[in-house]
């Protein structure tokens, strides 16, 4: 296996003396080549800081971050073999699509024809053959998007990195692109570095995904293994929606002090199941989703959340607001943190 | 529900009520009642004026009698490309460019330093050190340096104390840049003009760069553009405009200057100084007419030469 970014130990402050923040800190991952690469994290959690470092737009106050086994730290971004896709594209407003996507060639000193043949070919690949006289400003924003990815690609980088790229994208959009990239990968077999803030994105499309949590990681894993078995409570609590049952409700139900965590749809209603955890409560809130409906239970203070599917079944006996109802999962379902 | 009255604006008086929501719902009588003066102004008074001095242009003048005759005539125009006064309008022309040039080269750096470097207190600062020249009076300022390139004034004496005084005397020897002393030297004509009017050319420059998003000079980057080509390709074709703004101001501003020409450099008349002559000592309205109608015509000639460079290409 090549390793195609390693970081080790890296660390980015910024400011001095008592005011240091910690945009990074102390993070050490390696990501393969060919591999598609997540991080994950609220915003200010030191995922963007983290792939500028490796674009160069940052240099690390601390630590080492090595690009195909050569130290990065201190060269600048024009001499790194890694292309970004800008979250908010930062395609060049006073030159055509086509030129935009020619620029990296441009500037390496490919001949104009040759740099303007590479450039529609990438612009064909991502769908915007005859879109190249046009301004970016004419463009919508779904069209910018593919023009950043094919102004990225032409210059074959052998590390793709993505800062969010489909943050402003409607929901639709969002969902097509995210197949596209996916189907981009494969077919290119390069390294995507992805940065986003959805988990649900991170979960679809990559191989593995880094958590991030004020500047550092809290978990490195494949998705599944990121949802079923989250190590911390910030994973299990950020990455899809979990019950984080803390250690004075953990002894009411399990006799034991140890806290876990339990995801919405593994709570059922309780009917007599054996070998089984159950608990008490009283419902506080009941949110339709259309396909599913959220049941909030209050129990002493805490909201449990559970999930029920709107089968016709289920729609007949909703529980009502205030009402009493017992809730159960199974043992093998709880996650311990 | 009890709020819902109480929340919404009330006016006791029904006229002025009457009014606003009249002009709410007729947005063209509005805009009709919010530009009619300003119209008024710019149609009367600006462009009237202008109008009335092209008119004149045309006036014949008697130079026996001294006196404006109604008699339209191209001989003012004619007498425009006579060798003195030709003379006068190259004068004029190349201390605009070389001060427009000036300018935008000490502008550029001052005004990046301000939008990609500097903290807040910085920019504060340069913007008042930009600005406070501003503040005090144009003829103050010259008379200042008059006194500054004097042989008596500072800038001689830390020349002497430097040990470049035959280093300056070699270059006020020169043909085109030179003169007797600093003060009567084009040389000291043009560091007054690139002084005076520095703040026009920053202050476009700087407002120029701020629309520049970081991120462009990023992509740059990223791309694999080193920082000279990132300045060529993409951050000055952006800021173009910008200069292209300052530069108007820069070279109409020097063109119909009259102070300047006046107190500092050698002899020899510029376009202001002409039109003031012709003007008040002579009276000879057609001919001063005629020589303000050159600026124009040269700041037009600039403005389609600018489009053509692509100035207006980013905005």
């Amino acid at each position: 296996m090549v390793v195609a970014v390693e970081f080790s130990a890296v660390s980015r402050h910024y400011g001095v003396g008592d005011k240091v923040v910690k945009a990074v800190d102390d993070v050490t991952i390696s990501v393969a080549e060919g591999e598609f690469f997540s991080m994950l994290g609220p915003s200010g959690s030191g995922k963007t800081t983290c792939l500028r470092l490796i674009a160069g737009f940052e240099q690390p106050s601390l630590g080492s971050i090595k690009i195909f086994g050569k130290e990065a730290a201190g060269t600048p971004p024009y001499e790194r073999e890694v292309n970004t896709v800008f979250q908010d594209y930062a395609l060049f407003p006073h030159m055509n699509v086509l030129d935009n996507v020619a620029y990296g060639l441009h500037v390496k000193g490919v001949a104009k024809p040759e740099a303007l043949k590479r450039a529609e070919q990438a612009l064909e690949q991502v769908a915007l053959a005859e879109y190249g006289k046009r301004r970016p400003g004419e463009l919508s924003g779904g069209q910018r998007q593919r023009v950043a990815l094919a102004r990225a690609l032409v210059n074959q980088p052998r590390v793709l990195l993505l800062d969010e790229p489909l943050g402003a994208l409607d929901l639709k959009l969002r969902e097509q692109m995210q197949l596209e990239l996916k189907t981009l990968h494969k077919k290119l077999g390069i390294t995507f570095i992805y940065v986003t803030h959805d988990q649900g994105e991170a979960l679809s499309m990559s191989d593995r995904v880094a958590v991030f949590n004020r500047g550092r990681i809290e978990q490195v894993d494949s998705p599944r293994n990121l949802y079923s078995l989250p190590k911390t409570s910030f994973v299990a609590d950020f990455v899809g929606t979990s019950n984080i049952i803390g250690s004075e409700l953990a002894q009411q139900i399990t006799d034991s002090n140890q806290p876990f965590s339990i995801r919405p749809e593994h709570i059922n209603i309780y009917d007599n199941q054996k070998n089984v955890m159950k608990v008490t409560g009283e419902v506080a809130d009941i949110q339709y989703h259309g396909a599913t409906s959220k049941v909030e239970v209050a129990v002493n203070s805490q909201l449990l959340a559970m999930v029920l599917s709107n089968t016709e079944n289920t729609e007949a006996q909703l529980p009502k607001i205030g009402q009493k109802l017992t809730l159960c999962w199974p043992q093998s379902r709880m996650v311990m943190l | 529900m009890q709020y819902a009255t109480s929340l919404l604006p009330t006016t006791s008086n029904p006229v002025l009520r009457w009014l606003s929501n009249t002009l709410y719902r007729k947005n063209n009588l509005f805009l009709f009642l919010l530009l009619t003066p300003p119209l008024l102004w710019f149609g009367v008074v600006y462009l009237g004026s202008l109008f009335a001095l092209l008119w004149q242009s045309f006036y014949t003048f008697d130079s026996f009698s001294m006196s404006v005759s109604n008699d339209l005539t191209l001989d003012n125009y004619r007498a425009l490309f006579d060798a003195t006064n030709l003379d006068i309008i190259l004068r004029t022309l190349s201390m605009a460019i070389t001060v427009t040039l000036a300018c935008a080269c000490i502008a550029f750096p001052i005004a990046y330093y301000m939008t990609r470097y500097g903290s807040r207190a910085e920019r504060g600062f340069f913007y008042i050190a930009v600005m406070l020249p501003m503040w005090a009076s144009y003829i103050v300022k010259t008379y200042a340096w008059t006194v500054i390139l004097s042989q008596e004034g500072i800038l001689y004496w830390g020349i002497n104390h430097l040990g470049l005084s035959s280093a300056l005397n070699h270059v006020l020897q020169l043909p085109a840049v030179g003169g007797n002393t600093l003060a009567t030297s084009n040389l000291g004509r043009f560091m007054v003009f690139t002084y005076i009017w520095l703040p026009f050319m920053i202050l476009p420059i700087q407002a120029a760069l701020e629309r520049v998003p970081t991120n462009l000079l990023q992509a740059s980057a990223d791309l694999g553009a080193r920082p000279a080509q990132t300045f060529r390709k993409v951050l000055f074709p952006l800021v173009f405009p910008g200069v292209v703004a300052g530069s108007i101001f820069t070279f109409s501003l020097t063109l119909g200057d009259y102070i300047i020409p006046q107190l500092i450099g050698p002899s020899g008349l510029f376009i202001g100084t002409m039109v003031y002559t012709m003007q008040g000592s002579i009276g000879n309205m057609p001919l001063a007419a005629a020589f303000t109608v050159v600026p124009i015509v040269l700041i037009f000639i600039y403005l389609a030469l600018a489009k053509r460079a692509g100035a207006f290409d980013a905005l």
